[in-house]
């Protein structure tokens, strides 16, 4: 099976709001995937169960043709909208930590990409910028040798320069065996490193389509096809 | 390489053309090597996937050519860079053509039109 990622029928509520309604949904080996929606739309919650974070939900979702659960999490690398590191860390300390706690964890890989995204490995994490945080974020989820990486706001908040540095990260540090998911509501500049998006409303999945077919078959950027469709509001 | 991308048109026709005008200005000579997928998603700041694409499209168009355990080159054979260069010119002339009847020329019109511009040109 070259489905690294597939939801069936997939719910979930909290109390009496539903986060998530019956979202159907696979996702290939070796692509970049937007997961776009605006906020509540139920994105960090797509990424949560995949990530084998929230256990109770209605559906089914496999991760490599497994369910999701505790193999599965071996799979899955997560990087959380807030950071996982404590106030006390320094750089180094969060890579020793994520060493510590992930067996997949290839520290040399780390080290090239704190170079890459100029963190200084004795810094503080809780002096770092916004910016500097995320970059640190990703270094840590991507460093890791999983399949399937879910990146839930990988450019929130930052700004122009470190959006770029963020993004050139992921194309160089891509592995194309494995896939990327990349919930985001911001479309500028990310929009040419997807091979497809998924469109996320109100818990919904309302689309699902390769980026260039939009861009071909409606001479659309996919930030114009997703104004398009959240214009509503 | 930079390229201004308008992201309302598939990426991978915008890198297929940016490449043949490479090749056909000389940028690119014939026999040269291409950058890898990765070098140039990296340049460029876009998917891969994207990237493997148009070289595909490239080879489909012999435009490119992979050499086993060496990478790819720009084709060595002259005519087919003067393909492209005359594909690029009809593209251009269709254009341009299709515009001026849209304004209303005629066929004449144009003709001469277009005789006086490049004499003017000519002169300085």
């Amino acid at each position: 099976m070259s489905d690294l990622l597939q939801l069936d029928g997939v719910s979930k509520s909290y109390g009496a709001k539903r986060a998530l309604n019956s979202v159907s949904l696979t996702i290939g080996s070796g692509k970049i995937v937007g997961l776009l929606g605006s906020n509540g739309s139920g994105k960090s919650t797509l990424m949560k169960i995949a990530a084998g974070l929230i256990p109770n939900y209605e559906g089914h979702v496999w991760i490599n043709g497994q369910p999701v659960g505790r193999t599965s999490r071996s799979l899955t690398s997560f990087m959380p909208d807030q950071p996982l590191t404590e106030s006390w860390m320094r750089v180094k300390d969060a890579i020793a930590f994520y060493k510590d706690f992930y067996a997949d964890f290839d520290t040399e890989k780390a080290n090239d990409m704190l170079k890459f995204m100029r963190l200084e490995r004795d810094a503080r994490v809780s002096s770092l910028s916004k910016g500097m945080q995320k970059r640190l974020q990703l270094t840590l989820a991507l460093s890791r040798n999983a399949r399937l990486y879910l990146l839930d706001e990988p450019i929130g908040g930052v700004d122009p320069v470190a959006r770029g540095k963020i993004l050139d990260a992921i194309v160089e540090y891509y592995d194309e065996n494995s896939s990327l998911l990349i919930a985001t509501h911001l479309m500028q500049d990310i929009e040419r490193i997807f091979d497809e998006v998924v469109f996320l409303k109100d818990g919904e999945l309302i689309l699902h389509e390769e980026v260039e077919t939009i861009r071909a078959n409606n001479g659309q950027s996919v930030d114009e096809k997703f104004k398009e469709v959240f214009d509503d509001a | 390489m930079s390229i201004e991308f308008d992201n309302n048109l598939p990426i991978y026709l915008q890198i297929m053309n940016y490449m043949k005008k490479q090749i056909v200005i000389g940028k690119l000579k014939a026999g040269d090597k291409i950058p890898s997928v990765r070098e140039l998603a990296v340049e460029l700041q876009i998917n891969p996937n994207t990237v493997q694409r148009t070289f595909q499209e490239l080879e489909r168009e012999q435009i490119v050519e992979t050499r086993r355990g060496l990478g790819r080159y720009v084709t060595s054979e002259e005519a087919k860079i003067m393909e492209i260069k005359k594909e690029m010119a009809g593209d251009l002339i269709d254009r341009f053509i299709q515009g001026m009847q849209e304004l209303g020329f005629q066929n004449d019109d144009i003709v001469s039109i277009v005789a006086e511009a490049v004499n003017d040109e000519d002169r300085g």
